[in-house]
C-alpha cells in the first residue's frame, strides 16, 4: 500500500445525498419570504403535537423509558458475569465441586484460594474455598474451566462493599439445599433439558 | 353598586396576590419538571411525597441551606442586590395585575367582614404602561448580576440580557398598542370589560397579529425556551446566574416564574376575555384556566422546540415583529378611522 493510499482518509462508500433546502435567498426581501414560508408552514405546530402526543401516552398509557432501579430491575443475561455461585447436583443435592483445584490454577488475578482433602469415604471434600472479590475481576475463566459446571457466575451485580477486600466462602456462594428446586442455570450449558422427565428409565439394578 | 376601596382592601389584595404568585412560582418549578418530563418518556420527580409534591419542600431545604456564596473579585452590593431586584421587579408588576375579580368577604368574618376586596391591588390609571415599565426595569436584575460577578459568562449573560430585552420591549410595546387604541384606555380593568360578552368578543379575534406578536416577545422578555440565551447551558455555563448559589440564585427563579405568570395574567386580561364569567364558569376559574394554560404553553414549547442563535433573536425582532407590529398598529387605526 503507497502513502498516498493510506492518507487517503475517505475510505467510506461516499453516498452522501444534499438536503434539499430550495434556493439561499439573495435579497432581504426574499429572506423575509423565506421565514414568513417557514413559521406559516405547520412543522412547528407538528413539534408541539408530537411532545402533547408523548405526553398522553406517558401519561395514560404508561409508556415510560424509566426504570426506578432500586424497586424495579431490568432482567439480565444469564450469561452475565456477576457474583460466583456455586451449584449443586439436582439430583442428590450435594455439591458438585470435585475439588480439581483448576479454577485456583487458571484465576489470572490470584483471588480464587481452596484447600481439599479425602472425607472419611475417600472421597474429595472441599475444606476451604474463598473468593476474594476485591481482586476479581469477574472474567469467567473459572466458570469456563470448571468441569463439572459447579462454579458459575451468578446475577448478584450489585456489589458495593465496605473495605476493599470482600472475601466469600464457600457456604456462601453454594446454593442452599432448601432453594435446590429453583437452582437456575444459563440453558443448553449445564441445565437440565426440557424433556429431562422422559428420559428418566429404571437403572438396571432394579431389575 | 360601586364599592369603596379601603386601604384594608388594597392591603389584602396586595398580600393574597404576593402569597398566591410566590406559591404558584414554587409549585410552578415542579410543573414544569413534571410537565418536561412527561413529553419526554420520564414520569418526573417521583420520589419525594406523593407523586413527589414534597419534592418542593426538598427544593427549599436544599436552597436554604447552602452556601450564600459570593465571588471574590465580584462587586458585592450589586452582587448581593442584584436577585432583589429581579425578584422585586416581578411582584411590583403584579400591583397592577389583576388575578381574580373583586369580592367582598362576608359579614360574620370577623376584623375583615364586610371588606371590599378589589380586583387590582391598585387600580393606577396607566396600569398597562406599569406594568411593562415594572418588568421592563427588571431587565437591570440579570444585567446588574451578570457585569458584577467577574465572570465572562456571567458578561455575556448581562449583554445578551440588554439586548434581548431592550428588543422585546419594543415588540411587547407595539403589539399591545392596538388592544390599547381599541380599548382607548390603559387599565386593564377597562380591557376586561371590553370583552365581557363572552368568547366572540375576545380581543384575541380582532387583534390575532398583535396576540401572536404579544407571545412571542412575552417569551422572549420571561427568558422562555425558544429566546433563552441569556443562561444558556450549553453556551455560557449559565449566563449571568453562573456565581450564584442558595437563595439568591432561588430569587432569580420566583423572579422568572412570577413573570412568567404576569405574562400569561397579561395576555388572558388583553387578549381572551379576562376574568368575566363564562357560561357557568365562575372568573376566577376561568382566570385559574387561562393562565395555566399560558403557563403550560411555555413549558409545552421548551419541550418541543430548539432555541435560536442571538443573531437570529435580533433579526427576528428588529426586521420581523418589530414592522410587522408597526404595520398592525396602522391598520388597525386605519380601520377605526373608516368605522368612525
Amino acid at each position: 500500500m503507497s502513502l498516498e493510499q493510506f492518507k487517503n482518509r475517505n475510505v467510506g462508500q461516499q453516498q452522501y445525498r444534499m438536503l434539499d433546502l430550495g434556493k439561499t435567498p439573495e435579497t432581504g426581501w426574499g429572506r423575509f419570504k423565506q421565514v414568513l414560508g417557514r413559521s406559516l408552514k405547520v412543522e412547528l405546530l407538528i413539534g408541539l403535537g408530537v411532545t402533547f402526543g408523548v405526553m398522553i401516552r406517558t401519561l395514560f398509557r404508561g409508556e415510560t423509558h424509566t426504570i426506578r432501579y432500586p424497586f424495579e430491575k431490568i432482567p439480565i443475561s444469564r450469561r452475565y458475569r456477576a457474583i460466583h455461585e456455586m451449584k449443586r447436583l439436582l439430583e442428590s443435592g450435594h455439591y458438585r465441586c470435585i475439588g480439581c483445584g483448576l479454577c485456583e490454577k487458571i484465576c489470572i488475578s490470584n483471588c480464587i484460594t481452596m484447600d481439599t482433602r479425602y472425607d472419611e469415604n475417600q472421597r474429595k471434600e472441599v475444606s476451604e474455598y474463598s473468593i476474594n472479590f476485591g481482586r476479581c475481576i469477574f472474567c469467567g475463566y473459572c466458570a469456563e474451566v470448571c468441569p463439572e459446571l459447579a462454579i458459575v457466575h451468578g446475577d448478584r451485580y450489585e456489589t458495593a462493599s465496605e473495605q476493599r477486600a470482600s472475601f466469600s466462602l464457600f457456604e456462601d456462594m453454594l446454593t442452599p439445599i432448601d432453594k435446590l428446586k429453583s437452582q437456575q442455570e444459563y440453558p443448553g450449558f449445564g441445565a437440565v433439558s426440557p424433556n429431562a422427565d422422559e428420559n428418566i428409565k429404571k437403572t438396571p439394578l432394579a431389575y | 353598586m360601586i364599592h369603596e376601596v379601603t386601604w384594608i382592601g388594597a392591603a389584602v389584595k396586595a398580600l393574597i396576590a404576593l402569597l398566591l404568585v410566590s406559591a404558584v412560582a414554587g409549585f410552578g418549578t415542579y410543573i414544569e419538571r413534571k410537565v418536561l418530563a412527561w413529553m419526554q418518556r420520564r414520569p418526573g420527580p417521583a420520589h419525594v411525597g406523593p407523586f413527589g409534591l414534597l419534592q418542593l419542600a426538598a427544593d427549599g431545604i436544599k436552597l436554604f441551606t447552602k452556601e450564600d456564596f459570593i465571588p471574590q473579585f465580584s462587586n458585592r452590593l450589586i452582587f448581593s442586590i442584584a436577585p432583589v431586584i429581579t425578584a422585586g421587579t416581578a411582584f411590583i408588576a403584579l400591583a397592577a395585575v389583576p388575578l381574580f375579580p373583586d369580592f367582598t368577604f362576608p359579614s360574620w368574618i370577623p376584623l375583615l367582614g364586610g371588606v371590599f376586596v378589589p380586583s387590582i391591588a391598585s387600580d393606577v390609571n396607566i396600569g398597562i404602561l406599569f406594568i411593562l415599565a415594572a418588568m421592563a426595569a427588571g431587565l437591570y436584575g440579570p444585567l446588574l448580576a451578570g457585569m458584577s460577578q467577574q465572570n465572562k459568562w456571567g458578561i455575556i449573560g448581562a449583554a445578551r440580557t440588554a439586548v434581548q430585552f431592550l428588543s422585546y420591549e419594543v415588540v411587547t410595546g407595539l403589539s399591545l398598542l392596538a388592544p390599547i387604541m381599541l380599548v382607548s384606555s390603559l387599565s386593564l380593568v377597562d380591557f376586561n370589560n371590553y370583552q365581557a360578552g363572552g368568547i366572540g368578543s375576545w380581543m384575541l379575534w380582532q387583534q390575532p397579529l398583535a396576540f401572536i406578536l404579544f407571545l412571542i416577545a412575552g417569551f422572549a422578555e420571561t427568558n422562555r425556551t425558544p429566546f433563552d440565551l441569556l443562561e444558556h447551558e450549553a453556551e455560557i455555563v449559565s449566563g449571568f446566574v453562573t456565581e450564584y448559589s442558595g437563595l439568591r440564585w432561588g430569587l432569580f427563579f420566583v423572579g422568572e416564574y412570577a413573570n412568567m405568570i404576569t405574562i400569561g395574567v397579561l395576555a388572558s386580561v388583553v387578549f381572551c376575555g379576562g376574568y368575566s364569567d363564562l357560561w357557568l364558569i365562575p372568573g376566577w376559574l376561568m382566570m385559574g384556566l387561562k393562565v395555566s394554560f399560558f403557563f403550560f404553553l411555555m413549558l409545552w414549547v421548551r419541550a418541543s422546540w430548539p432555541h435560536i442563535r442571538p443573531d437570529q433573536l435580533m433579526w427576528l425582532s428588529w426586521k420581523v415583529l418589530m414592522p410587522l407590529a408597526v404595520v398592525n398598529v396602522v391598520i388597525t387605526g386605519i380601520v377605526m378611522m373608516a368605522m368612525a
